[in-house]
């Protein structure tokens, strides 16, 4: 069945695929919103131990997301692989620094002879939910406003963005306001997401006092996400956007991003729904005294990165634009493997259900039983 | 021709050098450790004896402190490839993207997902089940090894694959001839039962302390002879699978085998290299001894890289020059070639763009006479296609030094901890002790001759390394490669800090 598809439905597919993992990581990056509350919602020793043992049994999940949406982008469409990461090098490499530093934080933090101190690993995992996160919203903001680079007739990539003379290799998307925006939408998002899931996780009897903060933690970092939310939602639909023609010119088109949502109608849904699942699970966890805010919140989360991540890729859009040369910008027909390739891919990626369905059972498994004071205070426990 | 600035190849160089071996330092660790701990809690599972859970917590603590830092110095190698290698990721992406997809949905979600019940799980689940997490975090492991050497095989001997002129990248044809490419399955099983071998060594020295200072003996013997037996069996498949990885290093990367026994001159019959101090001075083509001192077996060499001992092995000369005798064409000859395919490619590419399809016909039919020697137009001189040879030979010889020893340490561990006399040979146990480091000298070691063996290729043939490197300006990537130095020495010093912590609190409170 998969032999029969043809390439274009391949390259679209392969696009979902990779803004499914995308999307997945978003709603995972509950465990860097968890790392930035450490400090703010847990007031004891006890507390931090809850905080961090819970977020520490899910702390490789968004990490090794992250290498899949790369691995996956890099299989299926290597020539964005290969322009974004070698053009806007320090973006990236920003973001994998603090990926990690978060990477032994959870190990190392309260083992003996750990030499920094644990107020240093619990930096590291501040840097790496405040920063780390921030980096990534700015990186996909570029998705809508481009980046200053040209390909040769190789395919090779030169960065033109300067300033004062310096190439700043990508740094530069965290001037823009509208990047800037989604990347604090995604932090305080993050934040939102984590304080519902240590209450979804946590015996709550054990930490009544944390589990005010928490609850008054949901609800204030919404509330910071709303104006950049705000913002990022109306700059989409007002912004020029690069349409690609039939023939594989770019140019630009007032409202572009408008007119793909009103042709590509189940986005819009998607955005909607998403939005209206997230506020459901912030009500349920702010106000409603319930745990199970995590769940619409999260699936929200990912229906609301699918739009952001689909929007800029179909309906004849350039989704990673060049501003300093518009026909090098990048679509899922020229960035993506061939046929071939794509097809293979295509059938490995039919064992992610059952990936997905042991992740789950085993999720439900290990938090079927609430995270105790002895759980968290275990001379195992990180 | 491309005009690179080397130093910026050298400093890309370094910087995925650096994160390599920092990476390599800590993986085999996870890779055989996973599996010993493996070991132990099926024994638990299967006498219900406490002792051998302390055991199997004690081990799995100081795996969960190897892996955490594993894990860190793995994610940045995957992205590097993009940051620093964006041509190659370009040109190769379409066929050296899919293993690392695979290895990302397959074996690190397994890795990932069973690590939290590993550690986690223990009042959580069944004893069965918890068994049964650890099996799969050791298979996870492994499986990610298996992975990233099918890749990294690739790199060594491209097959399964074909150079598209419009795309100007290499695209694959045959998944199956990459997956199954005879360089990747002798990497894989070379590296991944080096693996073993070092864990095993690693429990030896751990081990081997306590007995030396008389603490945690019961457990000290118990696991030296599961590491004994694990260790054993591994090393003598390493030196087997070794000289598998040696022959298929003859048939597709015949300068880095001669560079791995300095040798210049081919001949028939050619002896084996035992040990040798290389002389500095020699270049290729010279007339001076490439030996300052040596020791040969005669004959063995032949014997290993072509199956015959009376067969011919090429020397860097006939590699470099050319060997009309043999019927081997020198790069010089290849060079030219390479250059003929460039400049035909860059004519077909100039006259697609400006819709002279019949200029551009003729441009890649010209191309495709000398396509297979593309890689060798980038050379500026044909000395380029020699790797450094002194490093390749000491390391080699370093590896397979150390290597032919583990077999004798481990059986003799084994048989001593068998009569129960192993507490009693006060001269075993300091050789058990520095046998851990032995190990992870001859593993890095093994690295270093398949890596700096195929300078000057990133894609053995195809693509040096130069060609391969993101266009960044030399500051940048001494800057990155500056912060990754600093950072994994201190991330490296803080886990040795808490093993030496945990080994010198043992398993008592486990």
């Amino acid at each position: 069945m998969i032999s029969n598809l043809d390439y274009v439905t391949l390259q679209q597919l392969w696009w979902i695929i990779c803004s499914v993992v995308g999307s997945l990581f978003l709603f995972l990056t509950f465990v860097q919103g968890g790392q930035t509350l450490l400090w703010q919602v847990a007031k004891t020793d006890t507390e931090s131990a809850f905080v961090i043992n819970s977020l520490g049994r899910k702390w490789e999940l968004p990490f090794t997301t992250l290498v899949l949406f790369g691995g996956a982008l890099f299989a299926s469409f290597p020539k964005f692989y290969s322009t974004s990461f070698g053009g806007a090098y320090w973006v990236w490499i920003l973001i994998l620094f603090t990926f990690i530093i978060q990477a032994v934080s959870y190990e190392y933090r309260t083992k003996q002879g750990n030499v920094w101190g644990s107020k240093t690993y619990e930096l590291f995992m501040f840097i790496n939910g405040s920063v780390g996160v921030l980096l990534i919203g700015a990186a996909v903001g570029t998705f809508y406003t481009g980046s200053a680079f040209s390909l040769n007739t190789m395919n090779q990539v030169t960065w033109e963005y300067t300033l004062g003379g310096v190439n700043l290799r990508g740094l530069e998307a965290a001037f823009s306001l509208f990047n800037l925006s989604l990347g604090l939408f995604l932090v305080f998002n993050a934040r939102v997401l984590g304080a519902l899931y240590l209450l979804n996780s946590l015996d709550l009897v054990a930490v009544a006092d944390m589990e005010k903060r928490l609850r008054k933690a949901v609800w204030i970092s919404f509330l910071c996400s709303l104006p950049f939310l705000l913002y990022v939602v109306v700059s989409i639909l007002l912004r020029d956007g690069f349409s690609v023609d039939e023939s594989g010119v770019v140019s630009m088109v007032s409202f572009k991003y408008f007119f793909n949502l009103l042709a590509l109608p189940h986005l819009l849904v998607l955005l909607l729904a998403g939005l209206g699942l997230v506020i459901w699970g912030v009500m349920l966890g702010a106000f409603k005294g319930s745990v199970k805010g995590i769940w619409p919140a999260g699936l929200g989360t990912v229906l609301v990165g699918l739009c952001v991540l689909c929007l800029p890729a179909f309906n004849g859009t350039a989704f990673y634009p060049s501003t300093y040369d518009l026909q090098s910008s990048l679509t899922i027909y020229n960035a993506s493997s061939t046929k071939y390739t794509l097809s293979i891919m295509t059938y490995v990626a039919l064992g992610v259900p059952f990936v997905l369905a042991y992740v789950a059972y085993l999720w439900k498994m290990m938090d079927s039983k609430k995270l105790t004071t002895e759980d968290a205070l275990d001379h195992e426990a990180y | 021709m491309i005009d690179v600035d080397p130093s910026l190849v050298n400093w890309s160089r370094a910087q995925f050098a650096l994160t390599a071996m920092y990476h390599w330092i800590f993986v085999p660790l996870t890779l055989g450790l996973s599996f010993l701990c493996a070991f132990y809690e099926t024994i638990y599972l299967k006498t219900g004896n406490e002792e051998w859970k302390k055991i199997t917590r004690f081990w799995m603590t100081l795996f969960g402190i190897n892996f955490a830092i594993g894990v860190a110095t793995g994610i940045i190698l995957e992205f590097e490839f993009g940051t620093n290698w964006s041509n190659y990721s370009w040109m190769v992406g379409d066929i050296f993207g899919a293993p690392l997809a695979v290895e990302g949905i397959f074996a690190f979600f397994m890795e990932a997902s069973f690590f939290a019940v590993m550690f986690f799980g223990w009042n959580r689940v069944s004893k069965g089940f918890h068994c049964f997490s650890t099996w799969m975090v050791a298979i996870g492991s492994n499986l990610s090894a298996v992975w990233i050497l099918v890749a990294n095989g690739w790199m060594q001997n491209p097959v399964g694959m074909a150079f598209n002129a419009d795309t100007a990248r290499f695209e694959m044809q045959n998944f199956a001839e990459v997956v199954f490419n005879p360089v990747a399955v002798s990497k894989f099983t070379h590296t991944s039962s080096s693996g073993f071998v070092m864990a095993s060594a690693f429990v030896l020295t751990i081990s081997c302390w306590y007995l030396i200072k008389g603490r945690h003996v019961e457990m000290a013997k118990k696991s030296i002879v599961v590491a004994s037996v694990f260790g054993l069996v591994a090393s003598i498949f390493v030196a087997f699978s070794g000289d598998e990885a040696a022959y298929e290093v003859a048939r597709e990367q015949p300068m880095k085998l001669a560079a791995m026994e300095g040798l210049y001159k081919g001949e028939r019959g050619a002896g084996l290299v035992a040990m040798g101090i290389i002389n500095s001075a020699k270049e290729p083509g010279d007339v001076q001894d490439p030996f300052l001192f040596e020791v040969k077996i005669p004959q063995l060499l032949s014997l290993l890289a072509n199956r015959e001992a009376g067969s011919f092995v090429p020397g860097i000369d006939d590699l470099v020059f050319g060997n009309t005798e043999e019927n081997i064409m020198g790069v010089n000859t290849m060079m030219e070639k390479g250059r003929l395919a460039l400049a035909d490619l860059a004519e077909y590419k100039e006259a697609r763009k400006n819709k002279s399809e019949d200029v551009a016909s003729a441009a890649l039919e010209r191309f495709k006479v000398n396509e297979e020697f593309m890689g060798y137009g980038y050379l500026s001189t044909p000395e380029e296609a020699v790797p450094p040879v002194s490093t390749v030979f000491y390391n080699f010889h370093i590896m397979a030094i150390l290597g032919s020893m583990f077999p004798v340490i481990f059986g003799a561990f084994l048989f001593f901890s068998l009569k129960g006399t192993v507490t009693e040979k006060r001269w075993l146990l300091p050789v058990g002790l520095f046998t851990g480091l032995l190990a992870f000298l001859a593993g890095q070691a093994g690295w270093i001759t398949a890596e700096v063996g195929r300078q000057p290729w990133a894609i053995q043939g195809l693509m040096p390394v130069k060609v391969a490197t993101t266009n960044l300006s030399v500051t940048s990537v001494q800057i990155t490669f500056a912060m990754f130095a600093v950072l994994f020495t201190l991330l490296l010093i803080a886990e040795i800090s808490i093993m030496l912590k945990q080994i010198a609190i043992g398993p008592e409170v486990h």
